[in-house]
């Protein structure tokens, strides 16, 4: 690229303050070494054939026919839009301007299209969009409430590491309580108080004890995977048809939302946890910027001193708003147990929490933001194995590595620096 | 551009401490600001609390094992006409499983000969040999105020190079282990050395970075172990790599029939050397320095991104020697993706417990590693899941990290001035 001249601010404008030139190349670069990818695959490695897409599932009532397209021309569309929105955003960075989001959604959306062509290129099966999607939704579940849970806890200045164990702890305890009793909903319930437990132990040392609340996160998800695998393995495994089948939560189907083709079964055809999710991620949203609450809970995480110079008392709301991220957290360990898999597993959620961590930074603290992130984790998580059926040229290794590298990009790429809650991590010892 | 984290304003000035830097902050500065007033409590706490804390764990870890032991449960059953049966055999299950710990980590005293009898303690710090440079790994990284939760990613590159070395590439005895060594090292330091580089050019979060970076190794090294060509045993079909070459394997230190090998010296070489390089060495200070306030080291002129860089980069080889150990000393006949057996994430737990100290690391590996060798023959003999040794390990960790709730709980007074009256003020104070 060419050294920056003096060329960028018009000349013409009579009176021109001096503007500092901020030029981030970051994005350019980004979508730059994805363009590449996109070269690599559709051109060099290029597999000939036609691709089907079919966007409805058998129960729709609307049917949208299955979709051919042929492979070679889809590559050459695609491969050029890829490398002209890096050029467009290269040259917004040239005259230091943003690369607008949904322009990499664009980018990232056309990457997606000309990937699943290339995949199922000549495969007899067509990808399955829809399933692709609702599994991404149902995979996005638990990562979803656990990041609403870290948006909260390190909003009101607690980190929260232990998100992984509260969604452990919920998986758990709904398990056995939704077995015991045979009421899933008690199950819900139960996984809830699980998370604000776990939230409790939390709190307590990181608030009242000052302990180092990356500390307390790290050793509580110990705690947790110990405590749950020794009572599995003593309590659960032996007894499994008593205190692990719970009964599972059906699929509600919402009249009219759920005939709309393709929205509808990846939205509207689930179990009551997920319509659970677009409560909690609104109520949140609203509850953290709309509120006297979330205004309060928000000045305790960014200066507690000033929190409490206005008679906000800092100890109690972190106390209380660390419980009740742990509470919706705990919510998502119950859609292991109540929502898709079914039986309780040791460590079943399988690093889900700090998945969930990424999101929430990922996501930069902000509830919607952290969700979608959450929402991108759960289909690049799906995305494997959709392909897998397909029958996919790439190692099946290499496509689970794929959410995980995309999230370094994103994280290195996109995000960059990212300011957290100032006082998030720092225990408040009032003077 | 400087680093938002480093220019952000700090709002309580009572609080110097940045985030993200557990066991650390000890400053010498006076007057100490509380937090570091609480943290040089919880690092200075008297060998007394360390005990009690032990104690406190492995009580709480007794009334689980009583809570889930059948014969309890069912001399529970008629707890009201006969509650001495119940006292027994809550005696019965929880000393059983103690004594099984003892015996299988320390010393066997059912043993016909002494040999036999001292293995379990060998077996301790077999297995304590990769907690400590893990554990010495992650805390020279806490050292600088970063957080390395990719032990397992750098353990698994580190135990994939080093094993490429040790069954395909023949060398003269010695020379191939020093190699094997080495190199196995050298991709720990890169794994590692991505991240800081990562977090220092664009600043991408490391407890992200690196927690991504342990699932990228993990697939990595799975695929590798499918393929003739890289890791998998020349004509097989099982994800494993072929056996060590003997040239490559640490040799056994104590003869034949114990299986401690040389890498717990090279623990101890490890533990030396972290303390020589941060006490004693300009970048050790530099590496404090940023630790504890990257503020004041830009200030001062430290190249804070180079430091985040070679911190990661050491702190990954050291992570990287415990993968090494793992495929050169412990399990020598071929790896397989889960050759690092959570010690990357246990590591996290010593480092903490030891305060990212050096004698500290190397004290809580060697508790933790007794609680592991302990933990298996508390499984084979007693049948207590070794899930046990995670609760009571976490829990250690906990009560060491709260004097005062372990103070509490024994109704210790408080080091230095305790009257009565004052005490409760004092501890928060403290």
């Amino acid at each position: 690229m060419s050294v920056a001249t003096g060329s960028v601010t018009p000349s013409s404008a009579p009176i021109e303050l001096e503007k500092a030139v901020v030029r981030n190349w970051k994005p350019p670069i980004g979508l730059g070494i994805f363009a590449l990818i996109g070269i690599l695959l559709f051109v060099v490695f290029a597999r000939p054939g036609a691709t089907s897409f079919r966007f409805s599932t058998d129960g729709d009532q609307i049917q949208i026919p299955i979709w051919v397209v042929d492979a070679g021309a889809v590559y050459i569309v695609v491969t050029i839009l890829l490398i002209a929105i890096a050029a467009v955003s290269a040259f917004l960075a040239y005259r230091a301007r943003r690369t607008p989001i949904w322009l990499i959604a664009v980018f990232a959306a056309l990457f997606m299209f000309g990937f699943l062509t290339w995949a199922a290129a000549g495969a007899s099966l067509p990808v399955q969009i829809a399933s692709l999607l609702v599994g991404a939704v149902s995979l996005s579940v638990p990562l979803v409430f656990g990041a609403l849970g870290g948006v909260i806890s390190e909003r009101v200045g607690v980190v929260n590491v232990a998100i992984e164990g509260q969604l452990l702890a919920g998986a758990f305890v709904s398990a056995l309580v939704a077995s015991a009793t045979g009421m899933q909903f008690l199950g819900l319930l139960a996984a809830m108080v699980a998370g604000v437990l776990v939230s409790f132990v939390l709190a307590a040392f990181s608030i009242k004890y000052f302990v180092d609340q990356v500390i307390v996160g790290v050793v509580l998800n110990v705690l947790v995977v110990g405590l749950t695998s020794f009572l599995f393995s003593t309590l659960l495994a032996p007894n499994a048809a008593l205190l692990n089948s719970p009964p599972r939560f059906d699929r509600i189907e919402i009249p009219l939302l759920s005939q709309i083709p393709i929205i509808g079964p990846v939205f509207f055809r689930q179990t009551i946890i997920v319509y659970l999710v677009y409560i909690a991620v609104f109520v949140v949203w609203f509850a953290l910027f709309k509120t006297r609450w979330g205004l309060r809970l928000r000045s305790v995480g960014e200066h507690p001193q000033a929190a409490d110079t206005v008679g906000i008392n800092v100890a109690r709301t972190r106390f209380w708003n660390v419980s009740l991220a742990g509470a919706i957290a705990g919510l998502g360990g119950a859609y292991y147990t109540l929502g898709s898999v079914g039986a309780f597993n040791k460590e079943m959620t399988a690093g889900a929490g700090f998945i969930a961590l990424a999101a929430v930074i990922f996501g930069r603290w902000d509830p919607i933001r952290a969700t979608l992130a959450a929402l991108l984790f759960g289909f690049a998580l799906n995305l494997q194995y959709a392909l897998s059926v397909i029958g996919s040229p790439v190692p099946s290794e290499f496509m689970l590595m794929v959410p995980y590298l995309v999230t370094i990009f994103a994280v290195a790429g996109l995000v960059g620096y990212v300011r957290g809650p100032a006082a998030a991590g720092k225990p408040y010892v009032k003077s | 551009m400087t680093d938002p984290k480093v220019t952000q304003s700090e709002p309580a000035p009572g609080s110097t401490d940045t985030q993200l830097e557990p066991g650390q902050a000890r400053n010498e500065v006076a007057p100490p600001s509380r937090s570091q007033q609480v943290l040089r409590d919880i690092l200075g706490g008297s060998a007394m609390i360390s005990v009690l804390a032990v104690v406190l764990a492995l009580l709480a870890g007794g009334i689980l094992i009583a809570l889930t032991d059948k014969d309890v449960q069912a001399a529970a059953g008629y707890f009201f006409s006969r509650p001495a049966d119940t006292f027994r055999a809550i005696w019965d299950a929880v000393a059983g499983a103690y004594v099984a710990l003892f015996q299988g980590s320390i010393y066997n005293f059912r043993a016909d000969d002494f040999v036999r009898g001292i293995r379990p303690l060998t077996e301790t710090l077999k297995f304590a040999t990769p907690l400590i440079t893990a554990g010495l790994g992650v805390a020279l990284a806490f050292r600088v105020g970063l957080f390395n939760i990719g032990g397992r990613g750098q353990m698994l590159v580190a135990a994939g190079a080093a094993g490429y070395i040790g069954f395909a590439v023949p060398l003269p005895p010695g020379i191939h282990l020093v190699v094997a060594v080495l190199v196995g090292m050298l991709a720990g330091a890169i794994w590692g050395g991505i991240v800081g580089l990562l977090k220092a050019r664009t600043g991408a979060h490391e407890v992200i970075v690196t927690i991504m970076l342990n699932y990228v190794a993990f697939y990595l090294i799975s695929y590798l172990l499918t393929q003739q060509w890289a890791l998998q045993a020349p004509g097989s079909t099982n994800p494993k790599s072929a056996a060590m070459l003997p040239t490559a394997v640490f040799p056994k230190i104590l003869g034949e029939q114990f299986n401690l090998h040389l890498g717990f010296i090279v623990a101890i070489a490890a533990t030396i050397w972290f303390w020589y390089f941060i006490n004693r060495s300009s970048m050790g200070f530099r590496f404090r320095a940023v630790g504890e306030n990257p503020n004041a080291a830009q200030v001062a002129g430290i190249k804070v991104k180079s430091v985040y860089v070679w911190a990661m980069v050491f702190s990954g080889a050291l992570v990287g020697l415990a993968g090494v150990n793992q495929v050169l000393g412990t399990v020598t006949s071929g790896f397989t993706a889960t050759i690092d057996a959570s010690i990357g994430f246990d590591a996290i737990t010593v480092a903490l417990l030891g305060r990212s100290r050096p004698v500290g690391v190397f004290v809580a590996g060697v508790l933790f590693g007794a609680l592991k060798a302990g933990g298996y023959s508390m499984q084979a003999a007693q049948g207590v899941p070794i899930d046990i040794v995670l609760v009571v390990q976490s829990l250690i960790v906990l009560f060491i990290a709260a004097p005062p709730l372990v103070r509490a709980i024994f109704r210790l007074p408080v080091p230095g001035t305790a009257p009565k009256s004052r005490t409760r003020k004092l501890e928060v104070a403290k």
